[in-house]
């Protein structure tokens, strides 16, 4: 096997990643570490002005508060999270997000406006925008950031990290990480800090897709999203929480084009089959949303309510598909016009935006409606629920449980959720952002990029106040370098296999092997266990104890064919440490799932041995976990809901 | 397939620092074949279709063909960005051309400024100010408890 030749780095502040969160962490580090003396040092895994979740681009910013208030922002969010969420958390990145958002229309993203010249609004926090180079903007705003650091601000392309380190002598503090840098020189990254700021992501790929040949990469989130935020995070033992609380996304079928401009701005309505108007009816006295209180008697209807009810029309009643209806929208909008030639121009107008909406986010949506001779406003089209996604940052609450800002608490929540730097996790110098912290739903982009700021500033405060260095073992960096090569060596050593003496150094296919199997059919085989024993759209997303725990057993079983797992490249190394990081959350969800004896978001997963909601019982506490890795064992911990904001009105969108 | 290249288009970017497509691909999925000089997607069926390399070739050499698993044959989305709009032409199935320009930015290219135009201070490292703040939030001061 090549030898690969090992690059330290040493700096104070880590952030890993390159999306959303790790943007706005680098802009503000870079401000803050230059008045503080300390060094910032960027690690991504891709090109920085295409990673993450908004590479392709974004056609809205979801999160703007704009006059509400981070109470009224609050209110949404718990309602729609079915009452849980850290209200620290949420409230906090509410209160600092129109900052953000003014800020990216000074870095040069566009965001409509009216003739007043006031932004537009999809809904009462979302604005649209024209974003195609939404991501490219922000990471051009965190390179000119950084670059005023001089030498001691470093963005580094192309390396995965793909373990955390810890203090050799105080196994609860950060002390680096380790990763591979996937182009050449290929060296084995050693990456020595105080503060390591995870921001990477979400995962994709855990569930089995629905679609699954040349489809499988077109996940809504992006494939690439391989769970490294909460993997990293828990394989050194910090607390995770709320790793259940799976999203599913109903959007166009098949190509996931977004339907929030159709919903919002449009005021589509969808309906089963047959014309059944689900949402109103589920609403009515006597409806289904009533075996959900108090979540399901109040607007706007949850997220995993509306799926709940689709599902319904499907599974239940057998009357699917959904259907968006986009004709009648457009007909209302174009009928409201005063004159044929106003009426003219309104429905160009209404073309190119509903087409900007797929260009500038989802580019295969708009080849989807090509390629079947679709016209949005000739007929309906169907939407779907997707395979689950882990991202905390959306409608989703997985992630790290984390310490949150120290004024928005009253003793009680203070004594709870806060230990002296925002957004650290439960490690000492270890935090984290974006879909990376639990239990702060609904940030999106722009919150995502919000909760980076907080997290960053929040961590050169922990460098000034801990300005000694940790230590690292140089022995476990050792072992470690030769754990992350380990899947080389594995075909090396078999890939001349051969059944009879006489073919030695014949192989029929490296794919076929009796000693290994390739990172791909791993992925493959977490994905089954998960869609037909954890909940995935296979089972129409149903468990319970007796198939979570066929799951365990299953992927405890993946776990030990860890080592014979055989990479033939670099490339594949990295995707095999990717699966790697998707059977550790893989491993969380399904531990999570089995703790929470209750079905509290229908429409995301059904607990069919407990398949009401126990607001008395789980909904006062968040389920949390923790990894030993030392151990190999779990401990799974119940945190207090603690809602100290009253919501007296629940503010729609 | 979904991003596919052009092989008679690509030169590898021979005359350039480095190869656009595999340097931008967010998921690694490019690559470089050094002796024909030519890039490959490696992993069609991890590729998002997000046409980042689409839109970064400077041969215009790479195109994508629709995931076959749920996409009939014959339509196309071709992009051409510029330093300040994108142009798109659609090509339905059916022959049907629809063509669609969008801005993208209001800035020039590598100018975006950290600040945001609004200004660094006057925080500290004790309060709940971002580095921007307050000034970046157009309000006098920053939102807490009891306000």
């Amino acid at each position: 096997m090549q030898e690969f030749p090992t690059r330290e780095v040493s700096t104070d502040i880590l952030i890993i990643g390159g999306g959303m969160a790790a943007s706005g962490a680098a802009v503000e580090a870079a401000y803050w570490a230059k008045k503080h003396g300390q060094k910032v040092t960027l690690v991504d895994k891709a090109a920085f002005d295409r990673s993450g979740a908004v590479a392709m681009g974004l056609s809205a910013i979801n999160q703007y508060v704009g006059d509400n208030s981070p109470v009224d922002y609050l209110s949404y969010v718990q309602q729609d999270l079915m009452g849980l969420c850290r209200q620290d958390l949420v409230m906090d990145i509410a209160r600092h997000v129109n900052s953000s958002v003014h800020m990216f229309e000074g870095f040069g993203l566009p965001i409509w406006k009216d003739a007043e010249g006031k932004y537009v609004h999809e809904g009462r926090w979302q604005l649209m925008i024209n974003g195609e180079s939404y991501k490219l903007i922000l990471a051009e705003a965190a390179k000119n950031a950084m670059a005023t650091l001089g030498e001691d601000g470093e963005i580094i392309e192309r390396v995965f990290v793909t373990q955390l380190l810890l203090d050799e002598n105080d196994k609860d503090r950060i002390a680096g990480a380790v990763g591979i840098n996937v182009r050449d020189p290929y060296e084995f990254y050693v990456f020595k800090c105080k503060v390591a700021l995870v921001a990477a992501g979400g995962a994709v790929h855990v569930f089995r897709p629905r679609s699954t040949g040349e489809g499988l990469g077109r996940a809504w989130y992006p494939p690439w999203q391989s769970g490294s935020s909460s993997a990293l995070m828990q394989m050194v033992g910090a607390e995770m929480t709320s790793q259940e609380v799976i999203f599913i996304p109903a959007r166009f079928k098949d190509a996931y084009g977004p339907v929030g401009a159709w919903f919002l701005l449009f005021k589509a309505t969808a309906t089963s089959a047959s014309g059944t108007n689900y949402m109103a009816e589920g609403l009515q006295e006597g409806g289904e949303l009533h075996n959900w209180l108090p979540y399901g008697a109040v607007k706007p209807i949850p997220t995993c309510l509306r799926n709940h009810l689709m599902m319904r029309e499907m599974y239940v009643n057998g009357d699917g598909p959904i259907l968006m209806h986009t004709d009648k929208a457009i007909e209302k909008i174009a009928s409201e016009s005063p004159d044929e030639k106003t009426k003219k121009k309104k429905l160009k107008e209404l073309e190119a935006e509903a087409w900007e909406d797929f260009l500038d986010m989802t580019i295969s949506q708009a080849m989807l409606w090509a390629s079947k001779n679709i016209y949005p406003e000739q007929g309906p089209s169907e939407i779907a629920p997707s395979e689950p996604y882990f991202i905390g940052s959306h409608s989703g609450a997985s992630g790290a449980w984390c310490s949150g800002p120290e004024d928005l608490q009253t003793d009680e929540s203070k004594s709870e959720y806060f230990w002296g730097y925002n957004r650290m996790s439960t490690i000492k110098g270890l935090f984290a952002a974006g879909d990376g912290v639990g239990d702060s739903s609904h940030k999106f982009s722009s919150g995502s990029f919000t909760e980076g700021r907080i997290a960053a500033k929040a961590a050169v405060k922990y460098c000034v106040e801990n300005p000694d260095m940790p230590k690292v073992s140089e022995a476990k960096v050792s072992e470690l370098k030769k754990t992350t090569y380990a899947p080389l060596q594995v075909y090396e050593d078999h890939k001349d296999y051969s059944v009879r003496d006489e073919h030695v150094g014949y192989t029929y296919s490296e794919e076929i092997n009796p000693n290994y199997i390739d990172p791909k059919m791993l992925m493959f085989r977490i994905q089954k266990i998960m869609d037909e024993y954890a909940a995935g759209w296979g089972s129409q997303y149903n468990c319970s104890a007796t198939t979570l725990n066929i799951a365990l057993e299953y992927l405890r079983y993946c776990k030990e064919d860890l080592t014979k797992v055989a990479a033939r490249d670099i490339h594949e190394l990295m995707r095999y440490w990717e699966n790697v990081h998707r059977l550790n959350i893989a491993e969380a969800h399904v531990r999570h799932k089995l703790f929470r004896e209750e079905t509290r978001w229908p429409g995301y997963y059904y607990r069919s041995d407990f398949s009401k909601i126990d607001e008395e019982g789980w909904g006062n506490v968040f389920a949390n976990s923790k990894y030993d890795p030392e151990k190999d064992e779990w401990e799974m911990i119940k945190r207090p809901n603690i809602r100290f904001v009253k919501i007296e009105k629940v503010v729609g969108m | 397939m979904p991003s596919f290249v052009i092989t008679d288009k690509c030169d590898g970017c021979k005359g350039q620092d480095k190869t656009a497509c595999l340097y931008i691909c967010p998921n690694d999925l490019m690559a470089l074949d050094a002796e024909k000089m030519k890039a490959y997607n490696r992993e069609p069926a991890m590729c998002w279709e997000c046409y980042n390399c689409v839109k970064i070739c400077p041969q215009q050499a790479i195109d994508v063909r629709g995931y076959a698993d749920f996409m009939p044959l014959g339509s196309s989305c071709v992009p051409l960005r510029g330093s300040e709009d994108i142009m798109w032409t659609v090509k339905f199935r059916d022959g049907n051309v629809k063509r669609f320009k969008f801005p993208i930015r209001t800035t020039p290219e590598g100018t975006a400024p950290p600040d945001g135009g609004f200004g660094f201070g006057p925080g500290s490292l004790d309060d709940q100010l971002l580095g921007t703040e307050p000034a970046s939030l157009k309000a006098d001061e920053l939102w807490t408890l009891g306000k």
